[in-house]
C-alpha cells in the first residue's frame, strides 16, 4: 500500500503509518530504524536496496532525499507491507527544510530499537557529528560511492568514531574469506603481501591495509585499469599464494603444491552489500584496527599509496 | 600440512563477518535421482557456493545407475539447481561448481561402480585439489545403506582411525524402524564411521529453528520462570501435513506417522523444549542435555486410553477430491499403517512431573503446520464473574516452527467499550515476514555443517535409540492390537480417538 503526503509532517506521517497498518494488517516485530540520506538522483537504486534490506531485516527505513529551494515543504510516500514486510518511508525535504532532517526524523524513530544511517553517495564528515549521524548508533558510509574514494577513505580513517562503517570494508568479506581460508590450509608464515587494483580502488588499499596489520608486514598496494581489486599475492617459502581477477566475475587461486582452481568471486551491488553491513550491528573491532593501521600507514596523504 | 599449532594470522575471533569457508573436499551423493537430491541438495549446493561458503577445491561426485557421463549429470544439476535454487543463478559460480563435478554408474552393490569411485575421487584429489577429504551422502532407502558402507570399506574410501584427511557420512531418517533395528544399523555405521564422522540429518530440524528456541529459552528472563510444572499444564507438538503421501507408497506403508516423524523430528522437538539449560552450546553439553530429558521420558503407563492411531479416508480435503489412505497406488488395502498418530508422553524429572506432553503427526491435515504450544495453567482466582472470563482460555505461548517460523503469546484482554468482558487476543512474533527468501534454507546449513565437521546439532546414536525406547512401547501395543486404525476424513484434524485422549485429562487440542 503506498500512501502520498504532500506538504506534511512528522505527526501526520506517523498517523498514517499507524492507519495503513491497520488496513494491512502488519504485525509489529520491526528491528530497527533505517535512516537513509541520498541524492534525489540516485532515489531508484537507493530505493530497491532499502527493498532488498527491509526483506532481510523487517525494519523502517526512511528515505530522505533534498527537493527544490524554492518553497519550504516536506513531502512523504509511504510504502506499508505490498512488497517490504516492514515499512519505507521517503521523504523530500523542501527549501529551509534541508537543513534540518533530523528534527523530522527523530520524531519517526521506533522505539527502543536501534539507529542506522546510512550515505550510499557523499557523507558530511565526520559523519558521527552530523545531526543525522548522531541520531544512529551505527553510521554506515561508502567511501566508493564518493567523487574521490581514495581521500575519502584516508580521511574517514583519520576520524573514525565508534559505530562508524564503510561499505569499502563490506566489499572485501568474500576476498578475506578466501584469503583467510587459503591459509587455513596452506599454513606458512607470509613473507610479503600485494594486492593490485584499480587507481582508485579504496578497498583495496582498505585490504593491504588489512593484510599488513594481520601479517605484521608492509603490503603494497598497486594501482592499475582495474576493474576493481585484480590480483593479491601472499608469498610464502614454499611460493606463491594468489588470488586474480581480471573480469571482475571469476578469479583463479592458485597456491604452492596445488592445482590452479576457479573461484567465483563477483563484484557485489549496492543491496547485497547494506544487507549484510545490516546482519550485525555491534562494533567491528577488525574494521577499526585496520582504518587505524591505515591512518598510521598511509599517512600524510594519498600520495603516499607506495608502489 | 595442517598443524594445530599453526595460528592463521588472518583470522580473528572478533572478525564475525568472516565466514567458516569449508576445507578442500568432495560431497558423493548417492540417490541423485531421488526427489529430495533434486528439489533440495543439489540447489542448496549451488546456494552454498554462491554464497562463497564453498572452497575452490570442491568435488561433487554423483554415484547412480544412470548411464551418465560427467556433462548429463552436470546438466541434470544445472536444471534442478536453475528451478530450485534460493539465490539467483550466476553463471560465474556454475562454472567454479562444474568444474569438480563427477558421475560414476553402477549400482549399490556393484565392486566395479566402487572401484570407479575410488578412482573418480582419487583423480579429483589430484585435478581439484580435494586433498582426500570425502563426504558421503547416502539419500537412499535404509536397505541400501548396508550395501553401501560395506563397498566403501572394501575399496578402501573410508579409514576410521584417520582423520585427516576425513571421511564423513550423512544418513537420513529413518534412523531403524525400532530399537533393535537402529542398533544394528549403528553397529554396521560404527564398524566403519567413527562416531563423529555420523551425521544423521533431520531436515525438519534445521540449525536456524534450534538456535531460535535455544535463543527464546536461554537469552530471556522472560519466559524461564514459567518453563515448568508450576505454570505449564500440558504441551502439545503437533505436526501436521497437507499432503497424503504422494506415490511414497513403498516407503510410507509399513513405517507409519509414528515411525516417520514422532521418533526423529517430534521427540527432538520435545527434547529441545524440555530439556535443561546446557553449559554450553558445544556439541557435547548440548547433546548431554538433550540425552537426559529423553532419558527421562517415556510412554504413557495407560497405553489405551494415551495413544491414538488414523488412516485417512478418502473426501474433500482443502477444496481439492482426495484418495484415502487404503485408495493410495501401491498401498496394501488391508495395511494396518497409521498417517495419524497421536500419544501422551510423560517426563519424570522435577521440572516436568504430571505435565504430559501430547506429540501427534499426521497427513491430510487441514493445513501443513508444525508446532509447539505451551498452555499455562489457569490463573488461581479470577475477580471477575463468571460471564465476564467466558470467552477466556488458557494462556499460551506457542513456537511456530513452520511454516512462517515465529513465536505466538496468546493470554486475555478486555473487550473495549464492554462493561467488563475479557477474551483471547494473539501477540505475534514472526522471524519476518518474508525472512524465509534469504535466511538459508536448512539444508544449505547441514550440508555446510558436514564439510566443515560440526556436529553440534545433529543427533548422536544414543538420542536415536533412546526416542526408540520411548516410541517401541506403542508401536508394540499398535502391532498387538490387530485392529486397523481409526478412519477420519482427509483435511480434518484426526479421529475421535485423538480427541478423548486429552479430553480424559481434561484438556483440548489446540487449533494450530
Amino acid at each position: 500500500m503506498i500512501t502520498t503526503l504532500k506538504g506534511t509532517t512528522a505527526r501526520d506521517i506517523q498517523n498514517a503509518i499507524m492507519r495503513a497498518r491497520q488496513n494491512v494488517g502488519v504485525a509489529s516485530g520491526l528491528v530497527f530504524t533505517l535512516l537513509v540520506v541520498a541524492p534525489a538522483s540516485d532515489y531508484d537504486e537507493v530505493f530497491d536496496a532499502c527493498v532488498e534490506a527491509g526483506r532481510e531485516h523487517p525494519s523502517r527505513i526512511i528515505l530522505a532525499t533534498d527537493g527544490s529551494a524554492r518553497t519550504t515543504r516536506l513531502d512523504a510516500e509511504l510504502h506499508v507491507g505490498d512488497e517490504v514486510p516492514g515499512e519505507i518511508v521517503a521523504l523530500r525535504f523542501h527549501g529551509e527544510l534541508r537543513d534540518h532532517k533530523a528534527s523530522t526524523l527523530l520524531a519517526l524513530l521506533l522505539p527502543d530499537s536501534p539507529v542506522i544511517a546510512w550515505w550510499p553517495r557523499e557523507a558530511p564528515e565526520p559523519v558521527a557529528s552530523d545531526p543525522v549521524g548522531a541520531l544512529a548508533t551505527r553510521r554506515i558510509t561508502d567511501g566508493m560511492g564518493c567523487a574521490d574514494p581514495l581521500t575519502r577513505l584516508l580521511e574517514r580513517a583519520q576520524g573514525l568514531a565508534p559505530g562508524d562503517t564503510d561499505l569499502t570494508w563490506t566489499r572485501l568479506t568474500p576476498w578475506r574469506a578466501m584469503l583467510a581460508s587459503a591459509l587455513d590450509i596452506h599454513q606458512l608464515p607470509v613473507t610479503a603481501a600485494s594486492v593490485h587494483a584499480a587507481d582508485d580502488n579504496a578497498a583495496g588499499l582498505l585490504l593491504a591495509s588489512w593484510l599488513g596489520s594481520r601479517l605484521g608486514i608492509e603490503a603494497s598496494f598497486t594501482g592499475n585499469a582495474g576493474p576493481g581489486i585484480t590480483k593479491v599475492t601472499l608469498t610464502t617459502a614454499e611460493g606463491d599464494i594468489s588470488l586474480t581477477r581480471t573480469d571482475g566475475r571469476m578469479a583463479t587461486l592458485a597456491a604452492p603444491g596445488a592445482p590452479t582452481r576457479a573461484v567465483a568471486l563477483r563484484r557485489r551491488e549496492m543491496s547485497a552489500l547494506i544487507t549484510e553491513e545490516l546482519r550485525r550491528l555491534d562494533s567491528d573491532q577488525v574494521f577499526l584496527a585496520t582504518m587505524n593501521h591505515l591512518a598510521a600507514t598511509m599517512m600524510p596523504g594519498p600520495d603516499a599509496a607506495k608502489e | 600440512m595442517t598443524d594445530a599449532s599453526f595460528v592463521n594470522p588472518l583470522r580473528d575471533e572478533t572478525d564475525r563477518r568472516l565466514p567458516r569457508v569449508a576445507g578442500p573436499c568432495a560431497l558423493v551423493l548417492f540417490g541423485v535421482t531421488g526427489d529430495l537430491a533434486r528439489k533440495k541438495l543439489l540447489p542448496a549446493i549451488y546456494d552454498l557456493a554462491n554464497r562463497g561458503l564453498l572452497p575452490p577445491s570442491f568435488g561433487l561426485v554423483g554415484y547412480g545407475r544412470r548411464d551418465w557421463d560427467d556433462e548429463q549429470f552436470a546438466d541434470y544439476v544445472l536444471q534442478s539447481v536453475r528451478e530450485r535454487a534460493r539465490t539467483p543463478f550466476r553463471a560465474e559460480v556454475w562454472r567454479q561448481l562444474v568444474e569438480g563435478i563427477r558421475f560414476v554408474t553402477g549400482a549399490f552393490d556393484s565392486d566395479d561402480g566402487f572401484a570407479n569411485l575410488a578412482t573418480t575421487l582419487a583423480d579429483l584429489d589430484a585435478v581439484q585439489g580435494t586433498e582426500g577429504n570425502h563426504a558421503f551422502y547416502l539419500s537412499i532407502p535404509p536397505d541400501g545403506f548396508d550395501q553401501v558402507i560395506e563397498q566403501l570399506r572394501r575399496q578402501g574410501l573410508v579409514d576410521k582411525q584417520k582423520r585427516n584427511p576425513w571421511s564423513r557420512v550423512v544418513i537420513e531418517k529413518p534412523f531403524g524402524h525400532d530399537l533393535a533395528s537402529a542398533r544394528a544399523l549403528e553397529e554396521k555405521v560404527s564398524s566403519v564411521f567413527s562416531s563423529d564422522s555420523v551425521f544423521r540429518i533431520d531436515h525438519y530440524l534445521g540449525k536456524e529453528t534450534v538456535q531460535n528456541m535455544m535463543a527464546l529459552r536461554f537469552a530471556n528472563q522472560l519466559f524461564e520462570p514459567v518453563w515448568n510444572r508450576n505454570y505449564v499444564s500440558h504441551v502439545q507438538i503437533t505436526m501436521a501435513e497437507d499432503i497424503g503421501i504422494e506415490g511414497r507408497a513403498g516407503y510410507y506403508d509399513g513405517i507409519g506417522a509414528a515411525r516417520d516423524v514422532i521418533q526423529n523430528h517430534l521427540l527432538q522437538l520435545l527434547a529441545l523444549v524440555a530439556m535443561e539449560e546446557p553449559a554450553s552450546f558445544e556439541a557435547g553439553n548440548l547433546r548431554a542435555e538433550k540425552e537426559k530429558v529423553l532419558a527421562a521420558a517415556r510412554a504413557p503407563r495407560d497405553l489405551k486410553s494415551h495413544t491414538a492411531r488414523g488412516q485417512y479416508t478418502g473426501g474433500w480435503a482443502a477444496g481439492e477430491k482426495v484418495k484415502g489412505y487404503l485408495d493410495e497406488d501401491g498401498i496394501d488395502p488391508a495395511t494396518h499403517t497409521e498417517t495419524y498418530a497421536a500419544f501422551r508422553v510423560d517426563i519424570d524429572n522435577r521440572r516436568w512431573a504430571g505435565v504430559p506432553f501430547y506429540l501427534r503427526a499426521a497427513k491430510r491435515m487441514p493445513r501443513r503446520v508444525t508446532e509447539i504450544a505451551l498452555m499455562l495453567r489457569p490463573a488461581p482466582h479470577l475477580p471477575f464473574n463468571l460471564n465476564d472470563t467466558e470467552q477466556l482460555g488458557s494462556n499460551a505461548l506457542v513456537l511456530r516452527i513452520q511454516p512462517d517460523e515465529g513465536i505466538a503469546l496468546r493470554f486475555g484482554a478486555k473487550v473495549p467499550a464492554t462493561p467488563m468482558e475479557i477474551r483471547d487476543v494473539t501477540m505475534d512474533f514472526n522471524y519476518g515476514t518474508s525472512f524465509a527468501e534469504s535466511s538459508p534454507e536448512a539444508y544449505e546449513r547441514l550440508i555446510l555443517d558436514v564439510l566443515l565437521g560440526d556436529p553440534p546439532l545433529f543427533p548422536q546414536h544414543t538420542e536415536v535409540e533412546l526416542s526408540w525406547k520411548i516410541l517401541d512401547p506403542i508401536l508394540d501395543y499398535w502391532a498387538r492390537k490387530k485392529n486397523a486404525p481409526e478412519g477420519y476424513a482427509a483435511g480434518t484434524w484426526g479421529p475421535p480417538s485423538g480427541n478423548t485422549m486429552l479430553e480424559r485429562d481434561g484438556f483440548t487440542w489446540r487449533r494450530p
